[in-house]
């Protein structure tokens, strides 16, 4: 049970990470971005690749650091992904979203997320096949750090939960202490005041997209690190981000953390009740029962 | 005694927000430097309307909006700032879920020497100062409506539209505001405003505009209005203001 | 020449029992709005449910109660509406992407509970035995086939006339009306939530004879029929004709199906070897390319919606859609 528990911190993490940049949009431009997770994938793929070129450039960067199987090289790689995956955002956006928002409704934006994760995962398949791989050959033993009850952790899993907390605090110190911060909170609660107040809603709405890519970058990096690299990533996780973004209410960065945790933890609490086959339906149970308790979610505001 | 210049010249403005369904179908206006201009008239007429016009926020379809002779007809409302104009809205007018010092450092963003500046409206507004981190939301009615004030004069504008600055305040607080806006043309800033409030805006108004259905009805000097029997019937509840 | 059109026939059935689902996708989103991003489970729902009714007994596996094939059908449609309804009783009060957020869980709900509980609906083997109706008293194949292809056929003309009715009556003008401006439909009295929700159900119906008609050709059914794949597929075919259009959805549905049949063995016979694992990934990018294309390039699809005009006073409507 406890066992479960760490498990979902770990997985919590990694949802929240993701559902941050969701929420941010949804909310902004009012939208369900169904491709959002496919930005973890992306992450994913791009630390593979920029992995194995550091690696091969500088060999000794291909030396794990410390107690993890993480490389340097790796480590470098994931910064690199995490902005090659907020770039891919915010070109994804200019070349299929802005153009329909601009002409059609909302709506037509979540079907073209829809065509959008599809052609991501399948690209993704076709280059680097439908085969799943490993960052590292190593094999990472996990670490008993209790015996009774029996508590197994890999050295990769705190430092994910480590980085992913890291990101999150940055991300808050931000929000709350930089202008920037106020600016991107001051749209989020009234675009047209925010504007009045000299804030430009277009470079708002850009860096929305680049730091939301860019925590699902990390959270695919993360998620790869902990598992393995595979095409599927970003449709394994498409529900556990809604979820996470609906209980803490949608547009709630603070919310998307703190749901992405809930998500997680129920998830793997009911793994040690249910048999693991149903884990993908999961987190739509948790949508269900949200949407009958407290629609808005945690710290949503009704619009 | 040379006319003062105009600073806002609004001539046959048609906008509304759909194209179609225009809101004001031709209005005109001028405001003078550093005086007070208020646009008075019936509900639905379009006075908000106006002033959104000019903030950028309301599609323009005809007619002109210009700023010291500089056409600003359809400008983004985030240049506002740039141009030397600050608008005050009627309601959600501060950012509830940041702080007090985070609504000013946020209009403060560009400014070269914002933490003096900070401090400046913290000596013109010490209320504020006591409350500064605490959330906008939590404040009261007129504290938010002092911080929104606070946030159009943070860019030392030269021009400030206001919508309803009075609207739910107690009428001790509704005459500060209107005090401190007659105020601060003898800065030098010239100050738009729309306000149901009528005999309190003629108080401290030069010049009065009323409109009605989108349109001009009648516009003067502030005394005339005052004492023209047409307008005290319809506006001012039928008896003949003294212009004291 | 048996061969050719053994297979067009073959063609044509799927493409009608598909065309039949794209009709019902049309309800909900053409004419109400809604996004229902989980066709898949109202399609699963009857192809399901139509089986373990009609079908046969199997050893240790629920269902096969042999029941007569309208009845089996009638069941299938009729579990798609309580499915339908209970979606929609707790999302459709919400905010539309909601809406497609939640049939989304539902369709990956229904398709984990088909893939594990093995007891209920095979599990990933599936669902076999099923006899089809009337294919023992034909006895031919063939001529098997074309009656069936006949009774789809007319399954969908009723469908299609049914929508048509439904479309131009005062309750479809109210459904418009209330996907376009809900503020003034409460205005009028009507109310725009029960109307929304029996209109959601109805759609979720149509989708689900679809499905029983699917389950009913293959004699069989398994997870991988109700993958989101089958909604993209759904969709790719409302977007490709023209939502709000029945001629459109109907012409969606053929022009999409022999695209993806037509994709599907090119890359079968042309793609190098190494390739043929990627056949399938192919054709989802050509999917998801189609998708993104129509949307930005032709959004009201290649038979647009054709307004419905209503003449004040007199009442009368000017070219009624489809």
């Amino acid at each position: 049970m406890i066992q479960g528990l760490l498990d979902g911190l770990l997985v919590g993490s990694i949802v929240s990470l993701g559902a941050i940049g969701l929420t941010m949009v949804m909310h902004m431009l009012r939208f369900a971005n169904f491709s959002h997770s496919e930005l973890l994938s992306i992450g994913a793929y791009g630390a593979l690749v920029f992995d194995r070129i550091f690696a091969a450039l500088v060999p000794v960067a291909a030396s794990s650091v410390g107690p993890l199987s993480l490389t340097w090289a790796l480590f470098l790689a994931m910064i690199v992904a995490m902005a090659l995956t907020g770039l891919s955002a915010i070109v994804i956006d200019k070349l299929v979203f802005k153009r329909i928002r601009e002409t059609a409704g909302p709506l037509s934006m979540v079907f073209a997320s829809f065509g959008v994760a599809l052609i991501i995962r399948n690209v993704l398949a076709l280059i680097f096949g439908l085969k799943p791989q490993l960052y590292s050959g190593d094999i990472a033993f996990a670490v008993t750090i209790s015996t009774d009850p029996s508590l197994l952790v890999k050295p990769d899993q705190v430092f994910v939960f480590c980085a992913a907390v890291i990101i999150m605090l940055a991300l808050h110190f931000v929000l709350s202490r930089t202008t920037f911060g106020y600016a991107l909170r001051a749209v989020a609660e009234n675009p047209a005041l925010a504007q009045v107040a000299g804030v430009r809603l277009s470079t708002v709405i850009a860096m929305t997209w680049i730091i939301g890519g860019a925590l699902a970058g990390a959270a695919g990096v993360f998620q790869a690190l902990d598992n393995q690299v595979s095409p599927m990533i970003g449709s394994d996780f498409v529900l556990a981000l809604f979820a996470a973004a609906i209980v803490g209410g949608i547009g709630s960065v603070y919310g998307a953390v703190l749901g992405g945790f809930v998500v997680g933890i129920a998830s793997s609490l009911a793994l040690v009740v249910l048999p693991p086959g149903y884990s993908p339906a999961m987190p739509f149970l948790i949508i269900l029962a949200i949407l009958f308790i407290r629609p808005n979610g945690i710290f949503g505001v009704e619009r | 005694m040379s006319a003062p210049d105009i600073v806002l010249s609004i001539d046959h403005l048609v906008a509304g927000y759909v194209r179609d369904l225009p809101i004001l179908r031709n209005v005109s206006l001028r405001l003078s430097e550093a005086s007070v201009v208020v646009i008075i008239g019936p509900n639905g007429a379009g006075k908000s309307t106006l002033i959104k016009a000019v903030a950028g926020l309301v599609p323009v379809s005809d007619g002109a909006i210009s700023l010291r002779g500089r056409d600003i007809g359809g400008i983004r409302s985030d240049q506002l700032a740039r141009l030397g104009i600050s608008y005050v809205p009627q309601t959600d007018n501060i950012f509830r879920t940041l702080t007090v010092r985070q609504n000013l450092l946020l209009v403060l963003r560009r400014s070269a020497s914002g933490d003096k500046r900070l401090h400046e409206l913290y000596t013109m507004f010490p209320p504020l100062a006591e409350k500064q981190r605490d959330s906008a939301g939590s404040l009261s009615g007129g504290q938010r409506q002092m911080l929104a004030i606070a946030m159009a004069l943070a860019t030392e504008p030269s021009v400030i539209l206001m919508d309803e600055p009075s609207a739910g305040l107690s009428p001790k607080a509704a005459s500060e505001v209107l005090t401190l806006a007659r105020g601060l043309t003898e800065r030098g800033v010239s100050i738009l405003l729309v306000e149901q409030n009528v005999k309190q805006a003629l108080a401290i108004a030069d010049h009065c505009y009323i409109l009605a259905e989108g349109r001009n009805q009648l516009d003067g000097p502030s005394e005339q209005l005052l004492s023209d029997p047409v307008v005290g019937e319809i506006y001012l509840g039928g008896k003949r203001m003294d212009p004291t | 020449m048996i061969g050719v059109l053994s297979y067009l026939v073959f063609f044509l059935s799927v493409a009608a029992i598909l065309a039949v689902a794209v009709l019902g996708l049309d309800l909900h989103w053409g004419n109400t709005g809604l996004f229902n991003g989980g066709v898949a489970a109202f399609f699963g729902m009857g192809a399901y449910v139509t089986i373990l009714l009609g079908g046969s007994p199997q050893p240790g596996q629920f269902g096969g109660f042999g029941l007569i094939y309208p009845t089996a059908l009638l069941g299938g449609i009729l579990a798609s509406g309580v499915l339908a309804w209970i979606v929609g009783v707790a999302t459709l009060r919400l905010r539309h992407d909601y809406l497609a957020i939640a049939t989304f869980g539902v369709a990956v709900a229904f398709e984990t509970l088909a893939r594990n509980a093995e007891w209920l609906t095979g599990g990933a083997k599936g669902l076999r035995g099923f006899e089809r109706p009337l294919e023992a008293t034909i006895g031919n194949p063939f001529l098997f086939n074309v009656c069936f292809l006949v009774f789809v056929v007319a399954v969908l003309a009723i469908v299609y006339v049914g929508l048509r009715r439904l479309i131009r009556s005062p309750y479809g003008r109210l459904l418009r009306a209330i996907r376009e401006d809900e503020t003034a439909a409460q205005a009028l009295g009507k109310s725009p939530a029960r109307i929304r929700l029996a209109s959601f159900i109805t759609g979720a119906m149509i989708i689900g004879t679809s499905g029983g008609l699917y389950v009913t050709f293959y004699a069989y059914v398994s997870p991988q029929d109700v993958s989101p794949i089958l909604t993209f597929q759904i969709w790719a075919m409302l977007i490709v004709g023209g939502a709000g259009n029945n001629k459109g959805a109907v012409l969606g549905a053929f022009v999409v199906w022999a695209a993806w049949t037509a994709s599907g063995w090119a890359l079968a016979r042309f793609a190098p070897v190494e390739m043929q694992l990627y056949t399938g990934t192919i054709q989802y990018i050509l999917i998801g390319l189609v998708i993104v294309a129509m949307l930005l390039l032709r959004p009201q699809g290649l038979l647009p919606e054709k307004l419905l005009i209503s003449q004040t006073g007199s009442g009368g409507t000017r070219q009624p859609a489809s």
